[in-house]
């Protein structure tokens, strides 16, 4: 640890103006909402059935996608390939395209043209407009933090442990189980909740997709358009004291976990 | 039992060229060399970690160098460890057990047997985090003989141990080596070899230099290279003269009793049987050569005193004589041996 005294004043006070930065909009916005405001709302049936939309449609997206996802950050973990520089590459690029374009991406994919919306109509299925179309959506723009978290964790993996329980006897999917995923459960963890609030969080993908059902960053885009600034703002401080709840709530576990493991 | 045939393998800058070895059943062969010399990317090439560039890996007979992992039946113990952290010490030693047909209290006497051999069973229910190095390797152990491996591979067991808890990891590896199991050790420490071996091979540049009994290896090195790397400081090439005379290293002519009338060889003079003193002493040592002394080195209990007579002999003295005789770096001291001791090795 560096002595305080050797660190020039001048950071702290440059740091101080970012924390300002970031706190001051949204305290503002919580002071200028009245606690009678935020229990109407928090009452209001569209704004619950929203939230409640958002919660378990990006939780659901998680889940789903990190059983393909995970086994891919061990992939790229693990193994030495040409192209491996591009995956990685791949893997990034929902972070640096607008997503609004990658929403574009997305419904050119599932809508009713594609083959895949071809075929899920065959079905009775029509992913835009669906829960589907907003997993999907949800997940495209926030896979990659899962991707690069599971990845880093299973790189710290010592690949002598999973040499030693090869040698052991176990298989390789024992080794992944039994002691890669264990040990790399910390950064996985972190990863999904990562992915998690990332997919509440998303507008402008979800918005191409879905504008119905109305997932809680459309719910107060749509208030703000049709009735301003007063109506759209105890809407977002109900939805960000729900989302920091369960983030508080999903690092508790993790830290629970991690000690638990120590 | 094991057999290598013909191992080779280039890792960039670093290879392994020719590698031939055997072990026998119940054999404890200790694989000397330096450090980062290749030694465990061939225990890792015995146990499929690696695959070798050509050459054959036999296990009873059998060829099992394309054979996976989990299924070659040798174990190998790593360096450091590789203790599974997040499982207790019992978990560990019981992790080469799951998926076996055996009942959950086979698995328990299983698991006691080798703890209580390894001297663990008091850290059964502990996690493995808090553990020493002494314990931690005694852990590895349990774990690697639990899966009843027909070959134990040990990496260094020994390197990162205090004194004392060598001591007591010595008498269990010969325990486990007398209990019928064969081992293939690698180390950079001589008298990890002369400790526990009965056969041994020095590896160097790549290749296997010397292989043989320990006994023979040690008594015949090869090359100098081999004797000083076995601990053996006076180890000269010869020339030797029908008058029982020979020249060492080109430079200095000693006394030798050439029985067997050699023309050309090598010598090893034991530095605890070269006396040292101030002046010349009348003895029935016929080799008495005035020296300087270069280097003092201390040991645990005794010095090497080296002192060039032409050529660098290393004495051993006790430090009782270092402090009677004030010699220091820079004296001027007489050497004297008898011819008897010197070996000869043609």
């Amino acid at each position: 640890m560096i002595n305080n005294r050797s660190t020039p004043l001048l950071f702290p006070l440059l740091g101080g103006l970012i924390l300002l930065f970031i706190i001051a909009p949204l305290a503002n916005m919580f002071l200028a909402t009245t606690p009678n405001q935020l229990f109407e709302t928090s009452k209001d049936q569209d704004v619950i059935d929203s939230i409640f939309l958002t919660l378990w449609v990006s939780f659901v997206s998680t889940i789903v996608f990190s059983v393909a996802a995970i086994p891919l950050s061990y992939y790229l973990a693990r193994t030495k390939f040409r192209f491996k520089n591009i995956i990685n590459g791949i893997v990034d690029l929902p972070v640096v395209i607008p997503h609004s374009a990658a929403g574009i991406a997305i419904l050119g994919l599932i809508s009713r043209d594609s083959t895949i919306g071809q075929v899920a109509s065959s079905f009775g299925l029509n992913f835009v407009g669906h829960p589907v179309g907003i997993a999907l959506a949800m997940a495209f723009v926030s896979i990659p933090f899962l991707i690069n978290a599971a990845r880093d964790g299973f790189e710290n993996v010592p690949l002598k442990l999973e040499k030693t329980a090869l040698n052991l006897g176990a298989s390789p999917i024992r080794v992944f189980f039994s002691i890669s995923l264990p040990l790399a459960w910390k950064n996985i963890l972190s990863g999904l909740i990562m992915m998690f609030a990332r997919g509440l969080s998303e507008f402008g993908a979800v918005i191409i997709v879905a504008y119905h059902p109305m997932v809680t960053p459309v719910l107060i885009f749509e208030r703000f358009g049709s009735f301003g600034l007063k109506y759209a703002r105890p809407v977002s401080v109900v939805f960000i004291l729900v989302c920091l709840v369960f983030f508080i709530l999903l690092r508790t576990l993790a830290k629970e976990k991690k000690s638990e493991n120590a | 039992m094991l057999k290598l045939k013909d191992i080779s393998v280039k890792l960039g800058d670093f290879k392994l060229e020719n590698i031939n070895l055997e072990l026998d059943k119940g054999d404890y062969y200790v694989l000397l060399g330096k450090s980062g010399v290749g030694k465990t990317v061939l225990l890792e090439i015995i146990a499929g970690l690696i695959k070798p560039d050509s050459g054959q890996v036999f296990l009873k007979d059998e060829n099992i160098t394309n054979e996976k992992i989990q299924n070659r039946q040798v174990g190998i113990v790593f360096q450091d460890y590789s203790i599974f952290p997040h499982l207790s010490v019992k978990q560990n030693i019981a992790y080469s057990l799951k998926g076996k047909k055996l009942s959950n209290k086979q698995k328990e006497a299983l698991i006691h047997q080798y703890a209580q051999l390894t001297e663990v069973t008091h850290l059964l229910n502990r996690n493995t985090t808090n553990l020493s190095g002494g314990e931690l390797q005694r852990v590895a152990l349990a774990r690697m003989l639990v899966s009843k491996p027909k070959c134990l591979l040990l990496d260094e067991p020994l390197a990162s141990l205090d004194v004392q808890m060598k001591g007591g990891l010595r008498n269990l590896l010969r325990q486990i080596n007398q209990s019928g199991v064969s081992i293939l050790h690698v180390t950079h420490d001589y008298e990890e070899a002369i400790a526990l071996s009965n056969k041994v091979a020095v590896i160097h540049d790549g290749e296997i230099i010397q292989k043989g009994l320990t006994k023979e290896v040690f008594q015949k090195p090869a090359t100098e290279f081999v004797a000083n790397f076995t601990g053996i400081k006076n180890f000269f090439h010869a020339e030797f003269s029908p008058l029982n005379t020979a020249k060492i290293n080109g430079t200095l002519e000693i006394n030798v009793s050439n029985k067997d009338q050699i023309k050309n060889g090598k010598i090893i003079i034991r530095g605890e049987e070269i006396l040292l003193s101030n002046e010349k002493i009348e003895s029935s040592a016929t080799n008495n050569f005035k020296g300087k002394i270069v280097q003092i080195i201390p040991y645990l209990t005794n010095y090497e005193i080296i002192v060039n007579v032409g050529v660098d002999l290393t004495v051993v003295i006790t430090e009782k004589s270092l402090q009677k005789f004030k010699f220091r770096k820079g004296s001027i001291v007489w050497v004297s041996f008898k011819s008897t001791v010197i070996k000869i090795i043609p």
